[in-house]
């Protein structure tokens, strides 16, 4: 289905805040906001549900530090059993102390690296993949909000062109 | 601006009559003769076994003392008076040292949001300069203290006894560091600073308010550049002199990041409790959730800071087990088990799993209530760092102990909100007080 979109352009960041929550205010919904830097606190004024990242991060910690936990165990404890620094205790609690840097550097690093993994795979990045950007000017020193027409063109481009937009198109999606 | 209520000047009144007296009971009941100090272990002594069983453990503590800890009887007693002899005076070292480190800790604090022109805190300023109001009283108490131990008023540091260092050659070999004039001078140095630091900054922070530029805003910035300068040095060697040398034979390097970690986490604490009683109270209306959100982090942040110089310390030790390192660790776990692993989940695993959610460190009452926990944890960290060095085995969270913490809390409290009632508690001119209202997380 071809339906229209405005795309309205902003040349700074303040600017483009105002208008976030003079369109939000007029009852509007933003389809996309596409800026050249993350602009705090963008996503709380464009009514975006807050992210769900910081538990699979917590998640993938516990994994982490659970695969550490057994995988040393296995290496230092069952399989070839060590005397640490001079404590033949063969028992993994009793030489923790000398596990607990891995223990953290894998909660860290596989709390680091599904993350990052879980985010490109949630907004459908991967390598090659053509950009989405309506404009390439988004990448270089513009702000673009898109919003979605409904037959009220002409509304949406007097409330845009009030809100301080350097530029405002119609174009096809 | 803020009136110092009367129920709360009161309140702190009751907290010092309340601690004097018990401060009192325990230096009056102290055993002055090596009998009355038998008696006293006798009467608890399901709680520490045998007499016999004391003496061993006695051989395992590797302080200052061992070269008479060799089991012989009249020794090992007079040992004991000297131990139970020191408990009062270590129970008002540690909370005297604790509330004072409070308010250093805050001033740290206070000198790096000046020195990092930081634009979210300015709106607190008022209230970091109430708590480090407390440094000058506080400080001087911790110097009495000090100046008592240096006259043998008490034992809380071994390296004071002359006959101790004549039968000690390591001993010996620090005295050129280790005396007591030197001693006191040092302090009286790193006091001096810190106060007339507190005291410049200050008076250039309210001179800012009637100011028509920005003169006093910049000097300001100067002096608190050039103070972590100073404290960074003085904190450190504040650490071996007023804590470290409790053990004189045990040092670590890292020893004075510990004590700061402590000393910054408790401050910034009390820093985020200060300010939301405050605005229980309608004041500070500009700050709002996402100051204390920011103060809530530093609690989280620095607590994993404080465990991981912890643990940095412990796992050095423990890996290389030098006899006369990890005799540190030892006494503390065989005599000490529950405050020093207690502790630990008090510092560590509380503010970890309580802080770690974004939406609870805004919360005020859950933020107030991780804060109570945290600086409970950090005075039992104090206490492990003197207490097994002054009193051995003969620890007690008693009526010592409790009423010094409650005579520090009362006098904290009134020096505290007395200083924040004489200045309004938002700064008028300072150049990032804009930023610092609109500050949103």
């Amino acid at each position: 289905m071809a339906s229209k979109v405005i795309h309205a352009f902003y040349n700074d960041d303040d600017i483009l805040m105002l208008a976030v929550k003079k369109v939000k205010a007029a009852k509007h919904h933003i389809e996309e906001v596409y800026c050249p830097f993350p602009v705090h606190g963008l996503d709380k004024a464009m009514g975006l549900a807050p992210t769900k990242i910081a538990i699979t991060a917590f998640i993938y910690g516990c994994i982490g530090i659970t695969i550490a936990t057994l995988m040393m165990n296995y290496i230092m404890i069952e399989d070839w059993p060590q005397d640490i620094g001079g404590k033949p205790s063969f028992s993994y609690l009793e030489n923790m102390p000398a596990f607990v840097p891995i223990m953290f550097e894998l909660t860290v690093f596989f709390a680091a690296h599904l993350m990052v993994i879980t985010f490109y795979m949630r907004s459908k990045l991967w390598p090659f993949k053509q950009a989405e950007n309506p404009d390439v000017r988004t990448t270089d020193d513009l702000f673009l909000m898109e919003i979605e027409i409904h037959d009220n063109e002409e509304e949406l481009k007097s409330l845009l062109a009030d809100t301080g937009a350097v530029e405002i198109n119609i174009s096809e999606k | 601006m803020y009136t110092f209520s009367n129920r709360l000047k009161i309140a702190s009144f009751i907290l010092m009559a309340v601690g004097a007296i018990g401060i009192a009971i325990g230096f009056i009941t102290m055993p002055s003769t090596v009998e009355d100090a038998k008696e006293i272990v006798a009467s608890h002594s399901d709680g520490h076994g045998d007499h016999q069983a004391a003496a061993e453990t006695h051989n395992t503590n590797t302080h200052g003392e061992t070269a008479h800890a060799e089991g012989h009887d009249s020794k090992h007693d007079e040992h004991l008076l000297h131990q139970l002899q020191n408990k009062p005076w270590s129970a008002l070292y540690v909370a005297a040292f604790f509330f004072f480190m409070i308010a250093l800790g805050v001033l740290a604090f206070y000198a790096i949001q000046r020195a990092a022109q930081a634009g979210w805190s300015p709106l607190l300023f008022r209230v970091m300069e109430g708590i480090t109001s407390y440094i000058v009283p506080g400080g001087i108490i911790v110097f009495v203290i000090l100046a008592a131990s240096v006259a043998h008023m008490n034992h809380l540091f071994v390296w004071m006894d002359a006959d101790v260092v004549a039968e000690d050659k390591l001993l010996q070999g620090k005295a050129g560091y280790l005396n007591g004039t030197f001693f006191l001078i040092r302090a009286a140095i790193f006091l001096g600073g810190w106060i007339a630091y507190r005291t410049i900054s200050r008076k250039l922070s309210l001179a800012q308010d009637e100011a028509d530029d920005n003169t006093n805003f910049v000097k300001n910035f100067r002096w608190s550049a050039g103070f972590l300068v100073f404290y960074l040095v003085s904190e450190s060697m504040m650490s071996w002199d007023w804590i470290m040398s409790v053990d004189p034979h045990w040092f670590s390097t890292l020893f004075g990041w510990y004590v700061f970690a402590s000393m910054f986490v408790s401050g910034i604490t009390v820093i985020a409790m200060v300010t939301i009683y405050l605005k229980s109270k309608g004041l500070l209306e500009d700050v709002n959730d996402s100051h204390i959100h920011d103060l809530a982090k530093f609690m989280f942040g620095i607590s994993i800071f404080w465990t991981y110089l912890w643990f940095a310390q412990f796992m050095l030790i423990w890996y290389a087990n030098i006899p006369e390192e990890v005799t540190y660790y030892v006494t503390r776990i065989q005599d000490y088990n529950l405050p020093f692993f207690g502790m630990i989940a008090m510092n560590f695993l509380f503010p970890l799993l309580l802080l770690m959610n974004s939406d609870y460190k805004r919360v005020n009452w859950f933020v107030v209530m991780a804060g109570v926990v945290i600086l409970a944890g950090h005075y039992l960290d104090i206490f492990n760092m003197i207490m097994p060095a002054t009193v051995g085995d003969q620890w007690s969270i008693g009526l010592s102990e409790i009423c010094s913490v409650l005579f520090f809390a009362g006098l904290f409290i009134f020096v505290v909100f007395r200083a924040l009632a004489t200045a309004p508690l938002q700064p008028k001119r300072n150049p990032f007080i804009g930023e610092s209202k609109h500050f949103h997380y």
